[in-house]
């Protein structure tokens, strides 16, 4: 450490001792530099180019030149039955999501907390993590194969045993049922982490005094288990509550086929559709900054709700 | 009392089973790919394999090597990924070291507008028009750059280093070390756990990217793994008729030479496992953001 006597001085010298505390950190800066400059350039850039939506982009004009047309291109979306149906399908996916999948982590960790054998417990969340961590496609894959309709292992085995074949993935209401199965074989192992952390902040005797009382594992796992991940349940469902407008692009994406596009078709794959398809810029820049509003709405709103519900926010 | 002890291992009996059954869900539809990869076509077709592979052989496994647009998208993805590792850590190490520093002059807008980002974002189509506009469309580097900080491991990395006992930085400042010289003498052999955890998350989310490249690339030289298979696999090749009929296809690729391409783009995955899951728990305590 540099020990040159370093003398403190009013106000008016402020912007000197800034500058100079600047460049005895130098280094630090120079650190800085290249990941700031990624912030700004692939994160604050982007923002700015929201402005694509209030004009008639073309690409030869570039954003700058391309003349301004106010909020026309939202009155344009808001006339479009395909959007509409994009945000619809986005909710009801995305709830069916919530209300199915949302207590299965639940009932996994509960059962998780309860296995006595360390190897088996160990061993069991090893296999449900690792769904995880396999990519959509893959998962898409290994669905084409496992239930294609004429020749998926699944059909295969059900017309082996005398009964018909389902279309899992070429009729809209089994592909919806094949959406949520696949999320919950992805995703259930994982959602079970965030839980069993909070169980391991309950406080042991709790669960001896109620054996010494009596109570059967049932009761304790009511009464004692459950009230200690009551925090964290409700403040993933208001997370999940609060991200009802946003949904992933790979999953709808890589499942959805042209048969099941009137359930399949969300927001995020109708903006790849009409942007980068179809080319039509102003439009799909309109439809996404849409949701992000709409987003932030609710995400905002979840937070005020989880101060007032559990005397802390969700960030 | 004997009872209550039976009744108790009935209970516990009953919970394994039902563990074991969702273990089991689990791993099935991986058994089940394992094993078309490893059988005969005729054999399939024939709706004969279910978990153990019929007529058992490595034609398909052989295939995927001769296939040369296969081969050599593995070859690109693996170079690829590497290469994104390495920048990412670099620049998130290097945005993480500093932020520490309470002395930093303008530390908290530094780090209000990297928190930002994780709240906001351009969206699809201003990307999509700021990598055209700087040309990186269909090249190596629009894969590499525009995900090289994630701002959620930019975070966990500086709480680990936090961390670091302030009197060893200290003491390396009084002999008269550099900044980089404490970073990479003191901080960087102290975070070795964290630096090999967040490589890996790095690079598995690398591995199984799939919406950039969808968007940015469109030479099929350049195709990652996961677009690779996508458009082997499932668009264009779905294996469901009716699907296959809409889409106007006629002659799909064999199902064995699927799965066996399957298994190529999740064995990476399969590989680190161990690794990912040792770490991955103290990761996202490290984190400790809910959620």
């Amino acid at each position: 450490m540099r020990l040159a006597p370093k003398t403190i001085r009013p106000y008016s010298n402020v912007s000197r001792s800034t500058w100079k505390s600047i460049m005895r950190e130098w280094q630090l800066y120079l650190l800085l530099f290249v990941p700031m400059a990624y912030f700004i350039i692939f994160k604050y850039v982007p923002m700015l180019g929201v402005v694509v939506a209030f004009k008639d982009y073309n690409i030869f004009k570039g954003v700058l030149d391309s003349p301004w047309i106010g909020f026309e291109a939202f009155r344009e979306i808001f006339q479009m039955d395909a959007f509409h149906n994009a945000i619809r399908n986005t909710f009801l996916l995305n709830i069916l999501d919530l209300i199915i999948g949302f207590p299965i982590p639940i009932i996994l960790a509960l059962l998780l907390n309860e296995l006595r054998v360390k190897w088996f417990k160990r061993g069991a969340q090893t296999i449900l993590y690792l769904p995880h961590f396999i990519s959509w496609v893959i998962v898409g894959g290994m669905a084409t194969q496992l239930l294609a309709t004429n020749s998926g292992g699944v059909n295969n085995f059900l017309n082996a045993i005398g009964l018909e074949a389902i279309p899992f993935l070429s009729e809209p209401l089994h592909w919806v049922i094949t959406y949520l199965g696949l999320g919950i074989w992805r995703e259930a192992g994982w959602g079970t982490i965030l839980y069993l952390a909070a169980l391991t902040g309950i406080n042991k005797e709790l669960y001896e005094a109620a054996e010494v009382d009596g109570a059967s594992r049932l009761r304790r796992m009511w009464h004692i288990t459950l009230p200690g991940i009551k925090p964290t349940i409700v403040i993933l469902l208001i997370i999940n509550i609060g991200h009802m407008v946003t949904i992933g692009f790979d999953r709808p994406y890589i499942l959805s086929n042209p048969l099941v596009t009137d359930v399949s078709e969300v927001i995020s794959t109708y903006v790849y559709k009409v942007g980068i398809q179809s080319a039509r810029y102003t439009i799909a820049t309109a439809i996404g900054l849409f949701q992000s509003i709409v987003g932030l709405i609710f995400l905002l709103s979840a937070d005020f709700i989880s101060r007032k519900v559990n005397d802390q926010g969700i960030w | 009392m004997n009872s209550k002890a039976n009744n108790i291992r009935f209970i516990d009996g009953f919970i394994m089973v039902l563990i074991g059954i969702a273990g089991l869900l689990c791993l099935m539809p991986m058994v089940h790919i394992v094993a078309l990869s490893l059988s005969s076509n005729g054999a399939i077709m024939a709706g004969k394999v279910t978990f153990f592979p019929i007529e058992i052989n490595l034609a398909a496994y052989k295939a995927v090597f001769q296939h040369a647009a296969m081969v050599r998208s593995l070859v690109f993805t693996i170079f690829m990924v590497t290469i994104f590792t390495v920048i990412a850590m670099i620049m998130t190490v290097s945005a993480a070291y500093p932020l520490t520093k309470h002395r930093l002059k303008g530390r908290n807008t530094f780090l209000t507008i990297i928190v930002l980002t994780m709240f906001f974002s351009g969206g699809l189509i201003p990307d999509y028009l700021l990598m055209r506009n700087l040309n990186l469309l269909d090249t190596l580097w629009v894969l590499v750059l525009p995900g090289s900080i994630s701002a959620f491991y930019l975070i966990i990395i500086k709480t680990f280093f936090s961390n670091i006992p302030i009197e060893l930085e200290e003491s390396a400042r009084m002999d008269g070390a550099s900044h980089f010289r404490i970073l990479f003498n003191v901080v960087l052999p102290l975070s070795l756990p964290v630096i090999a955890t967040l490589s890996l998350f790095y690079a598995v989310g690398r591995w199984n990217g799939f919406q950039d490249a969808l968007i940015y690339i469109t030479n099929q030289n350049l195709y990652p793994i996961q677009l690779k298979l996508y458009a082997m696999v499932i668009s264009g090749q779905a294996n469901d008729i009716a699907i296959m009929e809409a889409q106007n296809i006629s002659a799909p690729v064999p199902e064995s030479l699927k799965a066996a391409s399957i298994m190529f783009g999740t064995l990476p995955i399969l590989i680190v496992y161990p690794w990912l899951q040792r770490y991955f728990i103290s990761g996202i305590m490290l984190g400790a953001v809910k959620g």
